[in-house]
C-alpha cells in the first residue's frame, strides 16, 4: 500500500465531508468520554474506547464527541464511560468491556434507554472539576 | 504489570497531558531485540522529592484524590522494566517538564507485547485541549513521524467519530509502510 501523507489525509476528509455534511443534522450535542487512568488502562479501557469509535462509524452517528480522559474516580468499576446526551441524565457506566461500549451507542445514544446493570455511583466529590 | 508496552505508554502520556503539557514528545522505536520508548513533556514538572516519590506506589499527586492513596503508573512501568530486563530513567525541572524514558529486552519471554501502536496513538489525541503530541515511531526498517497538531490541521476536530476514524486510517497505513 502506498504511503499516505497529510495532502492524501486532507483530500480523503474532503471527499468525506460531502457525505458528512449530508447526514450531520447540526451541532454536536453528545459526549462520550472513557476514563483512561492506570485503573481504565489496566482494565481494558482502550479497547472500549476503539469499539465505542466503530460503532459510531458503523451507526453514522455525527452528533457525539468521543473523549480520553483520565481516573473518574471509581478504579473498582474501570473501565468506565461517562455519557452526557440530550434528553437523558448524565451518566457514568462501569465495566464497560467494548461489547458494553457498543450497547451504550446502541441503546443509550440511539435508543434513549439506559443500560440499567451498569450504572455506577458519581466519582468522588474530589476530583471532579 | 500492564498487558502491553501500549498501555504502558497510554499512561504516561495521560501523566503528561494532566501535568498541563502544550507539548508532548513520544518515541517508540522497536527492533527485535530491544523496545525503547521516551516521552517528554513540558508540563508542570516535579522536585527532586517528587519525582522519588512518584516511584512508590503508595504515593499519588496531592489533591488529586482525596480517598485515593495509590498511584500506580511509575511503580507499574518500574515493575516491568525490573521483570523483563530493561531500565527507567525519570528526569524533570518543575516549571520545565518531565522526560520519563526507558528500554526493555524484547527477547525476554516476560515482555509484555508491544501492542497496537496506531489504535494507542489514536486515543492519547483525544484527550480535551489543545496540546500537542509529536510521535516518532521508528523501527530497523523506518520511521515516521506525526503530530497532533497537523492531524488537526488535515481533519479538524479529533473527537469526532468521522474524524477519529480517519486519523485512525492514517495511522494504521504509516504503521504498515513501516512493516513491509
Amino acid at each position: 500500500m502506498a504511503k499516505m501523507t497529510l495532502a492524501d489525509l486532507k483530500k480523503l476528509r474532503e471527499s468525506k465531508q460531502q457525505a458528512m455534511s449530508e447526514r450531520d443534522p447540526s451541532n454536536k450535542d453528545t459526549q462520550v468520554i472513557v476514563g483512561m487512568g492506570t485503573c481504565g488502562i489496566a482494565a481494558g479501557a482502550k479497547d472500549t474506547f476503539n469499539a465505542i469509535l466503530d460503532e459510531l462509524e458503523k451507526n453514522n452517528i455525527t452528533t457525539v464527541l468521543l473523549r480520553q480522559t483520565g481516573c473518574m474516580g471509581a478504579c473498582a468499576s474501570e473501565p468506565t464511560v461517562e455519557v452526557i446526551a440530550p434528553d437523558m441524565p448524565v451518566v457514568i457506566y462501569g465495566k464497560v468491556n467494548g461489547d458494553v461500549g457498543r450497547q451504550i451507542v446502541r441503546e443509550h445514544i440511539i435508543g434513549k434507554k439506559l443500560i440499567d446493570n451498569h450504572i455506577v455511583d458519581r466519582p468522588a466529590l474530589d476530583i471532579m472539576k | 504489570m500492564h498487558a502491553t508496552v501500549c498501555d504502558i505508554i497510554t499512561d504516561l502520556v495521560q501523566n503528561a497531558v494532566e501535568a498541563g503539557a502544550k507539548r508532548t514528545e513520544l518515541l517508540v522505536s522497536t527492533t527485535p531485540e530491544r523496545i525503547e520508548v521516551r516521552v517528554a513533556d513540558d508540563g508542570k514538572g516535579m522536585d527532586a522529592e517528587t519525582l522519588r516519590k512518584a516511584s512508590d506506589p503508595f504515593y499519588t499527586e496531592p489533591g488529586k484524590h482525596s480517598k485515593r492513596k495509590v498511584g500506580l503508573g511509575i511503580p507499574l512501568l518500574l515493575q516491568t522494566c525490573e521483570e523483563c530486563g530493561g531500565k527507567a530513567d525519570l528526569a524533570s525541572v518543575p516549571g520545565q517538564g518531565t522526560t520519563v524514558s526507558f528500554w526493555l529486552d524484547a527477547r525476554n519471554i516476560d515482555t509484555p507485547p508491544v501492542g497496537d501502536v496506531p489504535e494507542t496513538v489514536l486515543g492519547l489525541m483525544a484527550f480535551d485541549g489543545d496540546y500537542d503530541l509529536l510521535l516518532t515511531r521508528r523501527t530497523r526498517r523506518d520511521e515516521y513521524t506525526v503530530s497532533r497538531m497537523e492531524l488537526m490541521d488535515a481533519l479538524g476536530n479529533l473527537s469526532e467519530a468521522s474524524t477519529l476514524a480517519m486519523a485512525k486510517e492514517f495511522l494504521r497505513n504509516q504503521e504498515m509502510n513501516l512493516e513491509n
